[in-house]
């Protein structure tokens, strides 16, 4: 179905008739306001549409953004590192307004039971297609981790979101999550399902024996006659942050070099515009913006950073936008350029939240994703438990769902320490909902999610802390992984973010007791990147201590002491 | 994807190169085709007595004509690809050495004259360490270096 711009609009005045305000994340420089937020003002010949880390979310969802999202360094206090009232006086969004909801997670539950769920892939194609409509011959970008992070991505061999990406409109692809699928599916998804469809580029993916590209680079895509590049970038540290045996053949890499060789190259084919599709994290791709010249914009994600403006990088050829588009389905992000003999001349930029309730679904892709759900309906659909509390995961250093996580892996394993990967996906649960068997699936569905108990001694357990917080903590971007801290249910320590690799992690405890260096403890813990292992589901042992307990009454959150955080515009005390 | 020909084409290079084709014929050891070994070098536990054990010293000058290519994080400290390249006229040798590394001295090739001061290997490294390239050229030792990390990796985004 194609909903006309006149039904779009017409359902757009009632939702302003019913009192709901429609502020739009605009960047300052926009023009002048419509009356709607997905009614933009006409600007430019090339427009580009950008969604990225959907985590397989193909219904309306919940999703609080950070309340801790330290920045280190020379990134302390500097975008994507601010939350709650910082982050809205940086951008000059009026706190209580749907933006000020939509950004942050200021007054979180209340905000969220008056303006409801948000993303779906239902709401989110009539969005597209209203854009389209809008802005004839606009490209859709996908900047990954599309296929992953759902019970029917993992049932369906991701085969539910290759469909859905079609069904969207998605032109071009990079990638990071869809590696955890294993090589050869990637292989034949690319051959088969996208071949006339999607472009999937990656110029950092070079074969591991003769240092040769994998992947198309980049595409040049004709926009209203401006020839458009788009280069991918995968994230580059796939084969270290998620198993390296799943992609044997393959080694990513940051590869400046590269890309700035590519860059070059598309400019010598004629490609007036350079967009970088990245999945780089937006610390590295603002670091990367410095250094790599002639690339217009750079449309990034990985990190889940929902940034309303983009931030305009010098390098030493000029000027390069670099925009994150958060996650989970929740935005969509508008890029317009002005593009005059040759040149980019100016740009307008929107991130369009995607409020499920102001935005219809669109009748096609609803009875896609009702189809491709059914066979899987009694399954997602289980009550585990009942919650009293909000459940959120995102965060540096704990979240709620996380909590029950790391409580489940000790209840279940019996262990005294458990360890729960900092990953940035999974949805919230509101307080008084019905924690479903999808929601659970939502926080840990990986194609490794066997559970591990090991003995770990002391001294293992702080190198562990250390080389995670160094992931996320190292004062250079290229150093980071870019998912947030190890969560850790039992054991108590400090943090001292600022410091280096060895002495951020202090004043570990376990019953009171200091953590003896040479002693060994059972640790509980799931995602192992080592080997394949047999175990059993992560998603299992969480359902089973759900159905146990029956209710969360309240969570106890095991949150580390965090030193000279305090002042910190990435740091709010309140959980 | 990988280029079949260029593939075949390597492959039979290196099955014609004399040595190899020797060594896999068992005619040779590998100790018998490095007679030369400096073994007190590659078993130094320490930069400087492993540059003094090969070069006789380990006075280094900092050069910017010599640039590091290896990943910021290694994706497997069993293979780490290293390559070094430099404009110093003349280069004699090009050692790469991970400084954490039990044994630091990883690598040294010996150029002939006019040879390209260019070299590509792999390496293995225990731990996050600064590898430093060392040109030895017109009796001198200039060098750079390049932080890489190893990780133990899991737990990303």
């Amino acid at each position: 179905m194609n909903i006309s711009r006149r039904e779009f609009l017409q359902m757009l005045a009632v939702a302003s008739a019913s009192g709901i305000s429609l502020p739009a994340c605009e960047s300052s420089n926009a023009a002048k306001k419509s009356t709607s937020p997905y009614e933009l003002p006409a600007f430019g010949n090339v427009s580009l549409m950008h969604y990225t880390d959907c985590h397989a979310q193909l219904m309306p969802i919940y999703f609080r953004e950070p309340s801790i999202n330290l920045g280190i360094g020379s990134m302390k206090g500097k975008p994507p590192h601010l939350v709650g009232d910082k982050f809205l006086s940086y951008y000059g969004i009026k706190p209580g307004s749907r933006d000020a909801h939509a950004l942050t997670y200021l007054n979180f539950v209340e905000a969220a039971r008056q303006l409801g769920q948000v993303g779906g892939f239902a709401h989110l194609s009539t969005l597209v297609k209203n854009i389209r409509a809008q802005r004839p011959g606009s490209l859709l970008l996908d900047g990954g981790d599309t296929w992953q992070g759902s019970g029917t991505s993992y049932w369906t061999d991701a085969q539910d979101m290759v469909d859905a990406q079609k069904l969207l409109g998605v032109d071009v692809m990079t990638a990071h999550w869809e590696m955890t699928f294993g090589a050869e599916r990637v292989k034949e998804i690319i051959e088969k399902d996208f071949k006339g469809h999607i472009d999937f580029v990656a110029q950092n993916i070079i074969d591991n024996e003769w240092g040769e590209p994998v992947f198309p680079p980049y595409v040049i895509k004709d926009i209203n006659g401006v020839p458009t590049a788009i280069i991918g970038q995968a994230f580059p540290y796939t084969p270290i942050a998620n198993p390296r045996y799943m992609v044997p053949d393959w080694s990513f890499g940051i590869r400046d070099d590269r890309m700035q060789q590519m860059v070059d190259e598309a400019r010598g084919k004629g490609a007036q515009v350079i967009i970088v599709l990245s999945h780089n994290g937006m610390d590295v791709d603002l670091k990367m913006a410095s250094r790599v010249t002639g690339i217009d914009a750079i449309m990034g994600g990985h990190t889940h950073d929902a940034i309303p403006r983009p931030v305009e990088v010098k390098n030493a050829g000029g000027t390069t936008l670099v925009s994150n588009a958060g996650s989970n389905s929740k935005f969509l992000s508008v890029l317009d350029l002005d593009v005059k003999n040759g040149k980019v001349r100016d740009y307008r930029y929107h991130l369009l939240p995607v409020f499920s309730n102001l935005l219809e679904a669109d009748k096609e892709m609803s009875a896609y994703i009702d189809k491709v759900r059914a066979p899987y309906m009694d399954k997602l659909g289980e009550q585990l438990a009942v919650t009293d509390e909000l459940l959120y995961r995102r965060g540096n250093f704990n979240g709620t769902f996380d909590q029950i996580i790391c409580d489940a892996l000790m209840e279940v394993q019996g262990a005294p320490i458990s360890l729960s990967p900092g990953f940035r996906w999974g949805v919230s649960v509101m307080p008084g909902e019905a924690i479903s068997f999808e929601h659970v699936m939502t926080q840990t569905s990986i194609t490794y999610p066997s559970v591990t108990l090991n003995n770990l001694s002391g001294t293992r357990i702080k190198e562990i802390l250390e080389d995670v917080a160094d992931n996320l903590f190292n004062p250079d971007p290229y150093y980071q992984q870019g998912g947030d801290m190890v969560r850790v249910g039992g054991l108590k320590y400090s943090i001292d973010p600022a410091a280096k690799i060895g002495s951020r992690i202090s004043d570990m405890e376990l019953d009171g007791k200091p953590l003896d260096a040479k002693a060994e403890y059972p640790v509980a813990g799931w995602a192992s990147v080592a080997q394949p292992l047999d175990g059993r589901p992560v998603w299992d042992v969480v359902a089973e201590y759900l159905r146990d307990i029956k209710t969360v009454k309240h969570v106890e959150l095991n949150q580390p002491v965090i030193k000279g955080a305090s002042d910190n515009p990435g740091f709010s005390a309140t959980t | 994807m990988i280029d079949m020909k260029r593939r075949t084409f390597l492959k039979g290079s290196v099955a014609a190169g004399a040595i190899s084709a020797a060594m896999g014929a068992g005619l040779l050891t590998p100790r018998m085709v490095l007679a030369a070994w400096p073994t007190a070098a590659f078993e130094a536990k320490t930069v400087d007595s492993a540059l003094d054990a090969l070069m006789g010293s380990h006075q280094l000058e900092g050069s910017d004509k010599i640039s590091i290519r290896a990943p910021d994080i290694a994706e497997n400290g069993a293979v780490v690809p290293i390559s070094v390249e430099t404009s110093i006229a003349n280069p004699e040798s090009i050692s790469i050495i991970a400084e954490k590394n039990a044994s630091p001295m990883t690598a040294s090739f010996l150029l002939g004259t006019g040879a390209q001061g260019f070299v590509s290997t792999r390496i293995k490294m225990g731990k996050t360490s600064s590898v430093i390239a060392v040109v030895k050229a017109d009796g001198k030792l200039y060098s750079t270096g390049k932080e890489v990390k190893v990780t133990i990796g899991g737990c990303g985004g």
